[in-house]
């Protein structure tokens, strides 16, 4: 069976441990050197940035997220362990883990640990989509003889690059699409390299929950469970027709990717329509200051997403479910395009203060849409708002210090407190 | 109800209800205009809740009466029938059809009771004054523009109209804003507008009311209390809620110590800055001004699509300076010029920079550069 040490990228015949550095971080399977399409996916990215900037704090367990907002953005694998998620309440995550090292985020320094990390990334492939700023998709189809490795050892030897230049860790999902990529490259996480192959797609789905679906969410998997649908076993009983009568377009999708079966390509210029995140609650909820924390991390994603692909958008969308199913949304067309998180969760703050409905709800989302290119985005303060344009200067001024002088040369005060 | 009417006047005042009324309605009786005759005149009375407009015009009254029909319905027939056709309307208030007859057309329209019609509740005004045409016009048309269409900040969805202290003294001002760009319009202040509360005039209320002053002779009457304002002429009465919110001290946004003076010729400004924000497709586009002495260079630089750069003679004795703004505001700003030259006053590249028509500070522009 072809294996791989990624340690050292030696490619050899079968084996636990690496002929040439007898390293053990060895990937074997049977179509390791064939498959091409990847899942890049960072390793806890918030946490582990603000772990390399302050090796302090490399044994602790590390959020991001937190202040006021009191929601968790990313937590390290340490704090993981313990029981603390993304999305969970900050004060139930400091119950689980009352030691915990609580870090505001520092967005625009993500985006330009992100920049890094593309550029490397541009040196596998030119079909590169970017999910957000810690993962990617990347379609290796065809540049074997470009690199003289098969996309498995330049995969591999991407993240090596990303640990040794970066000191950032990331996954790696190989596969023969992208539904598949995506599941390898959380099966083996952190420091993964997962691969699943044409042979065994079938019977690597059979037992799997369909939740392991990206966009099956708790909701989603309730409307199927009531169906009586729970594994890939089960959606496998269903014709097509039936799917498609009882949950209309998600029916389709649902029915081949039962089969292992995706074929939505890899594209670094799918014209994307808008960029929206969304959370469904474990318990309906009309707390205010934790909705509130939700609308802050879920404008971060958007904003982040937006970053990751370079584009900017004019009109911001709140959206709600309430408890009972009723969905409710509101927008408004800012007249100038922004990426800018502070700016995203400004304006769906203050749609959502426009609602009467207080609650209780299931569902939070925020979308930005009418989407175009970043430049010219966020150029422009505001007059009414001159403390807006200082924060924004101050900002601005503090990432060009980093820039040159490096991370820890200047940080907030709260970042150390 | 029976009257006759010309059709020129009945289009004129039917044109101004239909386009009060909300097009989506989901109040079938608001998509109606009220129409009530009696004496030698007929009244034509539209809402869409917040605004109410009355419009009455002559008409031979056979039998009196009142009635409702959709508005947009009725204004298509009469826009559609011949010039200077006589239009008969007839409505035997039993059948719940008004008969519109003109010539050898006739139309059969459904009705709605008059009963149903809401009729806004009168208030009172605590201050009534009256403005000529031209004055108003002037207030409203140069800074409307600015009115933010951003429904978060509804505050900002309107032109404020208040009474405030200039170098002369009291005067009639609006000012109107988005937070990318401000115009403060002054005007002498009329008697009887001394004590009348600021309200924030919403953007479909200072619309409508444009198309009352059109006729430069008319004198305007204004009334004005804490939640509605009304503009009347002998024929149209206009009646709006305003805003009810605060509106942003604005007086802290106008810069007052800009010591860079540019002075150009608007016109030739606005067509350059035109030109050269025509290789960039982006809405936002930035224009860049490099200032040195008397000479201005606008350039704009669109990576992807190309680059454009035109040279100006202009008025300018101070350092050199780099500044750049969005292309459609400079446009708007510098369109307002209609007589002097525009005087640009900068501090900085990233400070608010002001306009005025010459040395005239009766209007006020404020605009938020870009970096570029």
């Amino acid at each position: 069976m072809p294996a791989l040490c990624r340690e050292c990228l030696t490619q050899f015949d079968d084996g636990r441990r690496c002929p040439s550095c007898r390293s053990p971080r060895v990937t074997s399977h049977p179509e390791l050197f064939d498959l091409t399409i990847a899942h890049m996916d960072c390793d806890a990215f918030y946490a582990s940035v603000e772990k390399r900037d302050n090796p302090e704090l490399a044994d602790k367990p590390v959020i991001i997220g937190g202040g006021k907002r009191g929601v968790v953005s990313t937590a390290c694998y340490v704090a993981r362990i313990r029981g603390v998620r993304s999305a969970m309440p900050m004060f139930q995550a400091l119950k689980l883990c009352p030691d915990a090292v609580v870090i505001p985020p520092r967005g625009s320094h993500y985006a330009a640990v992100s920049k890094q990390i593309r550029a490397m990334m541009d040196d596998l492939s030119p079909s590169i989509e970017p999910l957000s700023l810690d993962e990617a998709f990347l379609d290796m189809t065809g540049t074997q003889k470009l690199h003289g490795a098969p996309p498995a050892v330049m995969l591999a030897g991407l993240v090596k690059r990303m640990q040794d230049e970066l000191g950032l860790s990331g996954s790696i999902g190989l596969s023969h699409n992208k539904f598949l990529a995506k599941v390898a490259s959380d099966l083996d996480k952190p420091r993964g390299f997962s691969v699943i192959g044409k042979a065994e797609t079938a019977t690597f789905l059979h037992d799997k929950p369909v939740g392991l679906i990206w966009g099956v969410g708790g909701v989603s998997q309730a409307a199927l469970e009531k169906a009586g649908i729970r594994t890939f076993a089960d959606l496998l009983r269903w014709e097509q027709t039936d799917l498609v009568a009882r949950f209309g377009g998600m029916g389709e999708r649902l029915w081949h990717l039962a089969r292992g079966e995706d074929k939505r390509r890899v594209s670094a210029h799918t014209p994307v329509k808008s960029i929206s995140n969304e959370t469904t609650f474990f318990e309906d909820t009309s707390d205010v200051a934790l909705l509130d924390g939700h609308l802050w991390r879920l404008s971060e994603k958007v904003s982040d997403r937006a970053k990751a692909r370079d584009i900017a958008g004019r009109v911001v969308t709140l959206k709600l479910k309430r408890a009972d199913f009723r969905a409710l949304s509101r927008q408004t067309n800012l007249g100038d395009m922004t990426q800018s998180a502070d700016r995203i969760y400004h304006t769906v703050r203050s749609l959502f203060d426009t609602v009467a409905d207080k609650g209780p709800f299931r569902l939070i989302g925020v979308g930005l849409s009418h989407l175009g290119s970043a430049d010219g985005a966020d150029l422009s303060d505001d007059l009414l708002d001159p403390q807006a344009a200082q924060r924004r200067a101050a900002e601005r001024a503090t990432d060009k210090i980093r820039a040159r002088f490096g991370d820890n040369i200047i940080v907030k005060g709260r970042a150390i407190r | 109800m029976k009257i006759s009417i010309e059709r020129g006047a009945l289009l004129k005042a039917v044109a101004q209800a239909q386009s009060v009324v909300e097009r989506r309605n989901t109040i079938p009786i608001l998509a109606n205009v009220l129409i009530e005759a009696e004496g030698n005149s007929v009244s034509f009375r539209a809402t869409d809740l917040d605004i109410e407009v009355v419009d009455k015009a002559d008409a031979v009254v056979e039998r009196a009466g009142a009635t409702t029909v959709s508005a947009v319905t009725l204004h298509e027939i009469v826009r559609k029938l011949p010039d200077g056709a006589l239009v008969q309307l007839t409505d035997d208030g039993a059948t719940g059809r008004i008969t519109v007859e003109a010539g050898r057309s006739n139309f059969s329209l459904a009705t709605l009771p008059k009963e149903d019609f809401p009729v806004m509740a009168s208030s009172e005004y605590s201050a009534n004054f009256s403005a000529p045409a031209p004055v108003l016009r002037r207030l409203f048309d140069k800074s409307k523009f600015a009115i933010s269409t951003e429904e978060t900040r509804y505050y900002l969805n309107g032109v404020y109209l208040h009474v405030s202290d200039a170098d002369g003294g009291k005067v009639l001002r609006c000012v109107a804003t988005d937070g990318h760009r401000l115009a403060r319009i002054d005007a002498d202040l009329p008697s009887g507008a001394e004590d009348m509360p600021g309200v924030i005039v919403p953007r479909k209320t200072v619309g409508e009311m444009r198309k009352l002053l059109d006729d430069d002779d008319a004198i305007i009457a204004v009334s004005v209390s804490e939640t509605k304002i009304r503009f009347a002429t002998p024929a149209i009465t206009l009646t709006s809620k305003v805003i009810d919110g605060t509106f942003p001290d604005y007086t802290r946004v106008i810069p007052t110590g800009n010591t860079r003076k540019l002075e150009v010729d608007a016109t030739a400004f606005a067509q350059a800055v035109d030109r050269v924000a025509t290789v960039s497709s982006e809405r936002s586009r930035a224009v860049k001004l490099q200032l040195d002495e008397d000479r201005l260079i606008l350039s704009v630089n669109a990576p992807d699509a190309g680059a454009a750069e035109e040279e100006l003679a202009v008025a300018y004795s101070d350092e050199r300076l780099e500044i750049g703004f969005n292309a459609k505001y400079l446009l708007e700003i510098a369109s307002q010029v209609d007589r002097e030259n525009a005087v640009f006053m900068f501090n900085s590249s990233g400070d608010p920079t002001l306009m005025r028509e010459g040395n005239d500070t009766s209007a006020v522009y404020v605009v938020m550069p870009m970096r570029v």
